[in-house]
């Protein structure tokens, strides 16, 4: 029989440092030799090209496509270009109003995701209400003396932030009540958010883009036809809230029973009960297929080029039909692609920083 | 701190349950039920699983929905209409067996969710409230911690306090200590027998019979969606009349 307890002992040194790691991942079996040397092959095959392509040998700036060598990539076109993919056909003097719009969204993003500015709370409503009202107000002019700027003149970058923007903060909260709605009691109401989800994911984005800028006027009196922009944005949020509804649907499942009997249980009313202890732990529990939700979101908003409203990759994509800058378009598909990604990459991270945060209680 | 409202009718039952049947579909669960409990009585109810005395207490705070007879909770008759259904559920209080913590609120976040959203209480006060009843359970150091990190024990002992923080007039406990290990369930039963102690009009659902000896005022047996037997716990414990109740009691106290 033991006679002692036994003390707390720490583990055994374990086989570590670089080279270790590498003879027991990359070298322990033949096969794996194999396969590590034919990885490293193609590796040093593509990537100093590559790097000689887009760096060593790259043209940064110039007039045209004849500033640019064949060996290196033609930056230059992509520089020449910059505002205009950024801004659109926003007039010029009035880009600043543009910068606006850019400064508030990183100044919000800033707010809620770096932990150690306070106050949350307020950066939530300002990103929520606030922002949205005076970044429309100031994009768009005719009000406190800005000239109006008609959304056929917006392009680029900022068309694409606004309607992804504006998608995702519409989107979550329809997608939410469509959610709770489907889980009703009442069969009025259930019947028709079922219907509703199911009718709008059935429907490819294409074909309600379509129905937004092609059909509607065709129905609807031409008074009551409103700017073009915002129709496809309504037709985008209409959309995305129907997969939004079914994401938040699968987070209200999770949640036990015994949440909602608690609530019942303290008088809270159906919509204390969801608002202050249902959703919090719904949501928080589907962080990953919202965040999902809103990268396929943000990515179909280069859809809008089908109807002829010009986002990012479109005027990227008309910039290449200028006969100056011919023979550019791997550029410009590049470029296109990274902002993209940038954009999508980051709220990736965000998303993951959230689950962490969760995982901490 | 525990007002017992004294401007009410003392004689009158707080809670009057008469002839009350329930059914899930086919299934018969609860049986021309009548069970009259004055303010200050401790009720503790016992039975086979399955016997329908958890879906009886429920039927009290309409977590379930009966389709005969009536129940009337502090002269509240419990109907359909949300309003009476949730004046009823502030004067109730519930304790489940699986403690039903918000798990995203800190304990003191959890106590006072309801005092404020639901009675309109200042934050400062339903915190100075809290505390208290924190304190009363035996865990205000524990305030600022989430439910994950506390034991089954403490955390039943924190919804207690959650329900009394909403300050009823009656106490449900549904099988309070039937998911705790065997080393945390004392804590939770020392602070239900200070309660009762303090006059709280409580029923429990429970099998702990050391309990049920020490505070119930009467004990009620369940069987088959029926009440089989009810009595002071002397006569109920030595000399129970059915022969059910002298079966089910042998089970449970044979070791």
């Amino acid at each position: 029989m033991q006679k002692e307890m036994i003390e707390a002992r720490t583990p055994p040194i374990m086989t570590v440092g670089a080279l270790a790691w590498i003879k027991g991942n990359l070298f322990n079996t033949a096969t794996n030799c194999l396969v590590t040397l034919v990885i490293a092959y193609g590796l040093f095959a593509l990537i100093p090209p590559l790097i000689q392509w887009a760096f060593i040998e790259a043209v940064w700036t110039g007039e045209s496509s004849a500033d640019c060598t064949a060996d290196g990539a033609c930056w230059a076109f992509v520089n020449a270009r910059l505002d205009q993919f950024i801004y659109g056909f926003y007039p010029p003097e009035h880009t600043w109003r543009v910068d606006i719009f850019f400064v508030q969204l990183a100044v919000v993003l800033a707010w809620l995701m770096i932990p150690a500015i306070p106050g949350k709370k307020y950066g939530l409503v300002y990103g929520l209400v606030a922002m949205p009202i005076t970044s429309w107000i100031v994009l768009s002019g005719g009000m406190l003396g800005l000239t109006p700027v008609d959304t056929h003149d917006w392009g680029g970058l900022m068309v694409t932030l606004v309607l992804a923007m504006y998608g995702m903060l519409a989107s979550l909260p329809i997608g939410v009540l469509l959610a709770l709605g489907r889980r009703s009691e009442m069969p009025v109401v259930r019947t028709f958010c079922t219907v509703y989800i199911e009718l709008w994911r059935g429907v490819p984005l294409i074909t309600v883009l379509f129905m937004a800028s092609v059909m509607l006027p065709l129905f609807v009196p031409e008074e009551i036809v409103f700017d073009k922009l915002i129709r496809a944005m309504i037709g985008m949020v209409m959309f995305q809230s129907a997969y939004m509804a079914e994401v938040v649907r699968g987070g209200l499942q999770a949640i036990p029973k015994g949440q909602q009997e608690a609530c019942d249980s303290l008088g809270m009313g159906y919509w204390k009960s969801m608002l202050l202890v249902v959703l919090p732990q719904a949501v928080r529990m589907v962080i990953p297929g919202i965040v999902n939700t809103f990268i396929a979101l943000f990515k179909d908003t280069s859809l809008v080029l089908i109807i002829g409203l010009f986002d990012l990759l479109s005027i990227v994509q008309a910039g290449l039909n200028d006969p100056v800058w011919l023979g550019t378009s791997t550029e410009g598909y590049i470029f296109a692609a990274l902002v993209f990604w940038i954009f999508c990459f980051g709220m990736s991270r965000y998303s993951q920083s959230l689950e962490n945060k969760r995982q901490e209680h | 701190m525990l007002n017992i409202n004294n401007n009410k009718d003392a004689l009158a039952p707080v809670i009057d349950v008469s002839q009350v049947n329930k059914w899930y579909g086919q299934f018969h669960v609860l049986k021309d039920i009548n069970l009259k409990v004055m303010r200050g009585e401790k009720i503790v109810i016992c039975g086979p699983s399955g016997s329908g005395k958890s879906t009886l207490i429920r039927c009290i705070n309409a977590l379930e929905e009966h389709q005969q007879g009536d129940i009337v909770v502090d002269g509240t008759e419990l109907t359909r209409d949300l309003k009476n259904i949730e004046t009823i559920r502030r004067e109730v209080g519930m304790v489940f067996q699986q403690f039903n913590l918000f798990p995203h609120l800190t304990v003191l976040e959890n106590c006072t969710l309801a005092p404020i959203w639901v009675k309109k209480e200042n934050r400062v006060e339903a915190e100075k409230t809290a505390m208290a009843l924190l304190e009363r359970v035996k865990i205000p150091e524990q305030a600022d911690k989430y439910p994950g990190q506390l034991s089954g024990g403490q955390q039943q002992r924190v919804a207690i306090a959650r329900s009394l923080c909403m300050n009823p007039e009656v106490m449900l406990f549904d099988e309070p200590t039937s998911a705790l290990d065997p080393e945390m369930i004392k804590e939770v039963l020392d602070v239900m027998i200070e309660l009762a102690n303090e006059g709280m009009t409580m029923i429990c659902v429970t099998h702990e019979m050391g309990f049920a000896r020490t505070v119930a005022d009467r004990m009620i047996f369940m069987d088959d969606g029926q009440i089989i037997e009810e009595g002071p716990p002397e006569t109920f414990f030595n000399n129970p009349a059915s022969e059910r109740t002298q079966q089910f009691l042998g089970q449970i106290l044979s070791h």
